[in-house]
């Protein structure tokens, strides 16, 4: 095999330190999601901490080679507390010519690229639009460079088993793994037998792939390559004691959504719609029939929420998840689980718009719909969750609030806490409080109101099969109390008051300061999936002695009480959001705070880098 | 006795009334439908309390406000699915969806056909009156060409969908017609109530403002039985007075009507309704009035499994056996510990 590497002294100074982050890039047929997620799976059981990116194209199979076709999957991990998948990468593995283009641009300079050279042809450069070899050209010089023929590597690893070119070179994955885990010290025995369960049915392509998987891994061990492939060993990252697994964020809803029912003493009913990047809940929670889940996959986004808000009615805990076009198709109805006051969860995946927009890229620009898309005066509390983890907290919340305010909620995630995974301390479910819900089940003193309320203003929730309680509900304006059909003014506007005064009423506990004090030069705000990076750059900032503090808000409705105080006591506000200004505008309109906007719109994550440049700029 | 759980009571029309003013037009078909609605309920001894009525959008929606049950007035077209998470959530409620031509076949189409699909066991009443009543007179996707109407004052252009070819396509184990002021209308009621599965009733439906007696052709009391073929289970298919059946054209393979002599129908070929034969309830929702009479009653059915009953065994089934420990559900997969001092590797 033709193996170039450039050693460049200067470049190699240290390349790797305490976190590393390594990028797998590929056409979106050679399994790069499953290569990362592997890779992530053995390095968090090595006890790295660890964030990874997912990064895939819309289509399902792209046209093979091209540049839109490029799958990409991004892992940070390190031995101190890692809450981003990393800014630029120390390793890339491309694929193929297009895997390349597209990506390594993003490489640290000095950066490693590990190419698969087989894969090279004029051919594949063509579709990738170089007009020469950047692997013989010199125009890769600023990284260090291997180049490798993993498909023939590949091909002579599994000749024994007798499978066809294609199956064959399917196996490039795994080799490409391999030698990944070799370069980072990793174990492979999971993954042998996670390949021996994969493919029970199919003993010879589990041992095709397994020896794809050992020949990679005996590459980096035994090859006499000097330079940049050297073995890497990230020592572990220090952790909370307890037990732990990795957890992405569409795995941390569906849990917490279960722990919120049962929390709830509810039965739940979870009605869905296939979308991206949201399907994944429903996928898990269909699984869990045992947990008292029925999972409905509805004919569409409309009949996914109102079959949700039917079976609510029939007191089951209601539930429904979509991203940001699907919710756009749920508003009326989301009206009139506010009219007549149900408690039901609206769970949005949220992905690129307007429109279909970028359906595997991650935004956070549907907060305004959530907070204020609906017509009327519709109120409903929002909650946003900052990282698979929290995602199961944020669920449970999302839960507590629907049935103890008898109220649709909306938690708030998107497609990156979605698909990406961390590791996760699993929670001890005896710590968490219950709410268990008590319907109203005989005529109370003084007469059954079907819109009578409890101190928080909630009405009660009673069962059609209760007898002597029937009433009948809808979505024309309520008469207080009776329920009944009322069009009269002032009936109007005290309904609207008390929906309204309800909401604000919900009890949300006081914002902290996540990092710094109260009080000072500068905050960063945040909510929802920025948290990563914002930590790290006001964490680096502070580090440098900068007067910086974090904020991050997870109620974005009602917002935390004490919250217009808390941003008043800053000299500046900084609000980093992947949208064009959507919490920023709701702050300056509850608080009249002169909060500024730090925008990104490209479908990527935030990099650490452009928040700690915002910080210098406004501490100038 | 006193081990059962639900006592069965019996009730009277008047037990089905709710104190709330009926705010249709005087005159409205919808008073006959729901006067039919509440006499059928005592006879099939339906329970108030278990008993849910679920509507749409429009004039026939406001009927749950007027049933002494569980009631719920939802959004335009979506019943079929706020009914579908009811049902799903507790099957043993007894459901009936309250829709209309717009609600049901226009806005709620797509809705009213998955229903009907999946076959969730309920009552499914679709008021047709050939006109959008509530938005003030628009023609509807079930009027005739060349209706006028606000939108269409020259005239709709666009052909008429038919509920029951649309209900039987969608897969229906139960279609049926009748209409307002029938007499015979609590008793496709009641057969729509008996049948276990998604039931759907066509029930013609006169508008007194925007389309008034557009169905006076056949639904007149005079020369009725010349215009309306009341379809009953094992007997042949008769009209005026039995001079008159509907046979096979053998040849070309469609229904006929045919003349019967000295009342020996099996002579003329009529045909015997069979209501599980689905072929032959496939031409009887495509006979034309006009050639023919209005085929009334029930027109097919043949009952199967419903959505629900399938739901649940599906998930007993896959919940045998296991534990619902969320805290094992929790450490699933590959899991490490981390002690003081690091992680144990």
């Amino acid at each position: 095999m033709a193996t170039v590497v450039e050693d460049r002294a200067e470049d190699r100074q240290s390349p790797l330190s305490d976190a590393v982050v390594v990028r797998f890039a590929g056409d979106s047929g050679d399994g790069m999601q499953l290569t990362g997620g592997q890779f992530t799976l053995s390095t968090a059981l090595a006890g790295n901490d660890l964030a990874t990116f997912p990064d895939f194209p819309a289509e399902i199979r792209a046209p093979q080679g091209t540049l839109f076709g490029v799958s990409a999957f991004q892992i940070n991990f390190g031995s101190s507390e890692i809450t981003t998948a990393g800014d630029a990468p120390d390793v890339l593995v491309a694929m193929n010519p297009a895997a390349l283009k597209t990506n390594v641009g993003v490489l640290k300079l000095g950066g490693l690229i590990i190419a698969d050279e087989g894969e090279f042809n004029d051919r594949n450069l063509a579709k990738a639009k170089y007009d020469a070899n950047p692997l013989e050209d010199g125009s890769l010089a600023k990284w260090q460079l291997l180049k490798l023929n993993i498909s023939q590597a590949t091909m002579d690893a599994v000749k024994p088993f007798g499978l066809g070119n294609k199956e064959a070179l399917r196996c490039k994955n795994m080799w490409t793994l391999g030698l990944a885990l070799w370069m980072f010290d990793r174990d492979r025995q999971p993954l042998i037998e996670w390949l021996k369960a994969k493919f029970a049915k199919d003993p010879n392509l589990a041992e095709a792939n397994i020896a794809a998987l050992n020949a990679g891994h005996a590459y980096g061990e035994t090859a006499e390559l000097a330079g940049p492939l050297k073995q890497h060993h990230v020592a572990p990252a220090p952790a909370e004691p307890g037990l732990y697994r990795t957890l992405t964020g569409a795995e941390g809803i569906a849990l917490g959504l279960v722990a919120g029912a049962q929390l709830a003493r509810l039965p739940m009913f979870f009605g869905g719609y296939p979308i991206t990047p949201a399907s994944a809940i429903l996928h898990h929670l269909s699984r869990l029939k045992e947990y008292d889940v029925t999972t409905f996959q509805a004919e569409d986004e409309i009949a996914a929420i109102c079959s949700a808000i039917g079976a609510s009615y029939a007191g089951s805990l209601g539930v429904t998840s979509s991203s940001g076009p699907g919710i756009a198709l749920k508003g009326e109805a989301m009206g009139l689980a506010i009219m007549t006051e149900l408690p039901l969860v609206i769970v949005n995946s949220q992905r690129g718009g307007p429109s279909t927009g970028l359906p595997t890229k991650t935004e956070q620009s549907d907060l305004y719909q959530a907070v204020y898309g609906r017509n009327g005066d519709a109120p409903m509390p929002v909650i946003a969750a900052r990282s698979p983890g929290d995602a199961f907290e944020c669920a449970i919340e999302a839960c507590r609030i629907a049935v103890q305010y008898m109220t649709p909620v909306m938690l708030l995630t998107d497609g990156y806490i979605a698909n990406a995974a961390e590791p996760w301390k699993v929670p001890d479910l005896t710590a968490y409080e219950a709410f268990p819900v008590e319907f109203l089940t005989q005529v109370p003193e003084g007469g059954f109101k079907p819109y009578g309320r409890d101190e928080k203003l909630a009405r009660p929730w009673v069962k059609p099969g209760t007898p002597d309680l029937l009433h009948r509900i809808g979505g024309i304006e309520k008469e207080i109390d009776t329920g009944h059909i009322n069009y009269a003014p002032e009936n109007h506007q005290a309904m609207t008051d008390i929906r309204k005064a309800k909401i604000d009423g919900v009890k949300v506990p006081d914002q902290i300061v996540e990092l710094g004090a109260e009080g000072g030069k500068l905050a960063i705000v945040g909510w929802g999936s920025t948290y990563g990076p914002i930590h790290q750059a006001v964490r680096r900032k502070r580090a440098e002695g900068k007067d910086v503090s974090q904020i991050h808000l997870r109620h974005i409705w009602p917002l935390p009480a004490n919250l217009g105080e808390l941003l008043k006591s800053y000299d500046k506000v900084i609000v980093p959001e992947m949208n064009t200004g959507q919490l920023k505008t709701v702050l300056r309109d509850q608080y009249l705070v002169d909060a500024k906007p730090l925008n990104k719109v490209s479908g990527q994550p935030f990099r650490i880098a452009e928040i700690e440049a915002a910080i210098e700029e406004a501490l100038q | 006795m006193n081990e059962m759980t639900t006592i069965a009571r019996t009730t009277t029309l008047k037990d089905w009334e709710t104190d709330q003013e009926v705010r249709w037009c005087p005159g409205c078909g919808d008073y006959a439908i729901l006067k039919a609605v509440q006499r059928t309920l005592p006879e099939i001894g339906a329970v108030p309390e278990s008993t849910v009525f679920i509507s749409g959008i429009g004039c026939s929606s406001r009927f749950p406000y007027y049933v002494e049950s569980y009631g719920f007035h939802t959004i335009h077209g979506r019943a079929p699915a706020f009914a579908t998470g009811l049902k799903l959530a507790n099957p043993e409620l007894d459901v009936w969806i309250v829709t209309g031509d717009g609600d049901g076949l226009s806005i709620g189409g797509n809705h009213t056909m998955h229903l009907i699909r999946r076959n969730l066991d309920c009552q499914i009443m679709l008021f047709n009156n050939e006109i959008y009543g509530l938005t003030k007179g628009q023609y509807s996707p079930t009027s005739r060409v060349g209706t006028n109407s606000p939108s269409t004052p020259f005239g709709s252009v666009d052909r008429p969908a038919q509920p029951c070819a649309f209900a039987l396509g969608a897969g229906a184990r139960f279609v049926a017609r009748g209409f307002d002021v029938s007499k015979e209308l609590p008793n496709v009621l009641k057969a729509a109530h008996a049948h276990k599965g998604a039931a759907f009733i066509e029930i013609f439906q006169n508008c007194i403002v925007y389309n008034k007696d557009v169905f006076q052709d056949f639904a007149a009391p005079k020369g009725a039985e010349d215009r309306q073929l009341w379809l009953q289970n094992g007997e042949p298919m008769l009209f005026a007075k039995g001079a008159k059946g509907i046979a096979l054209d053998q040849e070309a393979l469609t229904l006929k009507v045919v003349d019967v002599v000295d009342g020996d129908w099996q002579a003329a070929g009529v045909i015997v309704h069979d209501v599980t034969n689905r072929s032959v309830a496939h031409m009887l929702v495509e006979m034309r009035f006009g050639e023919f009479p209005m085929a009334l009653g029930v027109l097919y059915d043949d009952p199967r499994p419903t959505f629900e009953a399938d739901v649940w065994r599906q998930n007993r089934a896959a919940a045998e056996g296991k534990k619902a420990d969320l805290q094992s559900l929790l450490k699933k997969g590959q899991t490490w510990t981390v002690s003081e001092g690091g992680p144990d590797l």
